[in-house]
């Protein structure tokens, strides 16, 4: 090395104050947009365990609701819920799975196929109250399942599955082709690459798409309402035939009371369904991580 | 076995892309027992060439062959044969190793229990692991993952899988190219030893390695369209040292490609 070229000297300060004066404006406007999102959230979650925590104890689980405030809890909602949300899981599984099957795998890449992509994609987009003036068409009067669990579980598996559909096709397409191809060079046929390459590979990811859609099937209040129709149930669903309640419906209900107790009882119903969502949120993303974390071996 | 035996011939082989067409009129026999090398520039046609020996063209949209590729007696591309029974006698092994994310026992049973194999699945494993030199190293290990092999393991762990099913010939897409020498010599002795029993298409874009391991070379080149296409064939050491074209003494002097 030269003496000349070991003298050189560079500028390395920044170059211009305006650039940094820009650089931090862009960083206060991002943390003004979580702040904001974030006490919006915050200022809910106060406001509803303010509200709602005194109302809640064991017996609001287990009572059926009743026009005595402090008589009354959310089992047949919560029951009607589970009813339901089982239901729409049976349907959603296997036709999700299917259809996101088809689309990658069996589907010629034609105009055809196309459409149908985009045709899923948009329905994702539909606003639920159309799927449930469906769902009360179609299922309840057309097939005539009634206003039942069934008519329900099936409205809400119509509102869901392009989600299911979507995040499914991205786990499928996450499995590597090296791997599609080593399976048909030993004489695999296509079933057989679907079934034990690509399924067990992108189970996870299916897994957790399909608990993120239930936990918004679960939340759905206007299809429900629409198909139910029903907010005072003294009894448990006891086959998919049965007329049913749901939480968002009995939380709508007692909002929507002109007492004020109602709106204790309500708050507290909507912790049960926020606790509810945060769990099976927690459970998605904690397959999520455990499987990516085990891909990095 | 009988020598000089073709076990598997490719008769005025065209394949197209859509309107590319990527190699035009190729053909040409393999011996039985040999390894063959598929040599020439990039883009040639050799990949193509290969994939097309135990079809597995089928599964890019848009590929059409014509022409046929003759084994048993039979044109693989005839509507009546399936492609999967045609891969299970012609096994392949590519360029990189893509052993499943399965333990190393299961990778290697995998195409017995597809195709019902299933007796005697642990002697099958053991054999096979066994011909692919592969068995001291992981014969304590047999349930843990195939990840946790190097590059060089995978890949014989491939050859193994491929080997499981007993096939007659092997295709394979430039096996040492993503391994360090000490992978590469493994895998091209073991290529050696292969014949005893297999018969062996390689294609490689290493000249010495092409000397080193094959018994019979094919030189394959493009046309100004891109269209490959066959200049030359016959046993390794004529090629090599006395080839008749002289784009193919060009080739493997190191003048072009």
């Amino acid at each position: 090395m030269t003496d000349e070229n070991f003298n050189k000297q560079y500028d390395l300060a920044p170059h211009s104050r305006g650039r940094r004066t820009k650089s931090i404006i862009f960083y206060l406007l991002l943390l003004t947009a979580i702040g904001v999102s974030f006490t919006g959230l915050l200022s809910l979650i106060i406001e509803i365990s303010r509200e709602g925590l005194p109302w809640l104890s064991w017996h609001f689980l287990t009572e059926f609701p009743s026009r005595f405030t402090e008589k009354a809890g959310m089992k047949s909602a919560i029951m009607g819920t589970v009813w339901v949300i089982s239901f729409t899981a049976l349907i959603i599984i296997p036709v999700g799975i299917g259809a996101a099957f088809y689309l990658e795998e069996y589907a010629k890449k034609n105009l055809l196929s196309k459409i149908i992509e985009i045709n899923i994609s948009n329905l994702a987009g539909v606003p639920s109250i159309v799927y449930g003036l469906l769902g009360l068409s179609v299922f309840v009067y057309y097939m005539g399942l009634g206003r039942s669990v069934l008519a329900g579980a099936l409205t809400l598996s119509l509102l869901v599955l392009p989600i299911v559909i979507v995040v499914s096709r991205e786990a499928i397409r996450t499995v590597p082709e090296s791997h599609k191809q080593a399976a048909y060079a030993l004489g695999a046929n296509r079933f057989q690459v679907v079934y034990k390459i690509i399924l067990p590979q992108a189970i996870p990811g299916i897994m957790t798409g399909t608990i993120l859609a239930l936990s918004r099937a679960i939340g759905e209040a206007a299809p429900m309402i629409a198909i139910s129709a029903l907010v005072y149930l003294t009894f448990v669903p006891t086959n998919p035939l049965d007329r049913f309640s749901v939480m968002p419906i009995q939380i709508f209900n007692w909002i929507s009371r002109p007492q004020d107790e109602f709106r204790g009882l309500a708050a507290a119903g909507i912790i049960v369904l926020l606790i509810t969502l945060i769990a099976m949120n927690a459970l998605a993303i904690y397959i999520r991580n455990r499987t990516q974390t085990r891909s990095e071996e | 076995m009988p020598n000089n035996e073709a076990v598997l011939s490719v008769r005025d082989l065209s394949v197209y892309y859509g309107e590319f067409r990527a190699i035009k009129n190729i053909s040409l026999s393999f011996q039985a027992n040999k390894v063959t090398a598929l040599i020439g520039p990039s883009g040639c046609g050799k990949s193509t060439l290969l994939r097309c020996l135990n079809r597995m063209n089928d599964l890019i949209p848009q590929a059409k062959v014509e022409g046929e590729v003759v084994y048993s007696q039979q044109d693989i591309y005839d509507p009546l044969v399936d492609p999967a029974q045609v891969r299970l006698h012609i096994g392949m092994v590519f360029q990189k190793p893509n052993p499943f994310p399965k333990s190393i026992f299961d990778n290697v049973a995998f195409g017995l229990k597809i195709n019902g194999l299933t007796e005697n699945i642990e002697d099958s494993v053991e054999k096979s692991l066994r011909s692919a030199a592969l068995w001291d190293e992981v014969k304590d290990r047999l349930d843990e993952s195939a990840m946790t092999l190097s590059g060089g393991q995978q890949q014989r762990l491939c050859i193994a899988r491929t080997l499981a099913v007993e096939p007659e010939i092997i295709l394979m897409d430039e096996p040492a190219s993503a391994l360090d020498p000490i992978g590469t010599l493994a895998i091209e002795s073991l290529m050696r030893d292969l014949t005893e029993r297999y018969t062996i298409v390689v294609v490689t874009h290493n000249m010495q390695q092409a000397a080193r391991v094959s018994d019979e070379t094919a030189f394959l080149m493009m046309d100004e369209d891109r269209a490959g296409y066959l200049v030359e064939s016959g046993k390794t050491d004529n090629i090599f040292q006395n080839p008749q074209d002289e784009r193919t003494e060009a080739y493997i002097t190191g003048r072009f490609g």
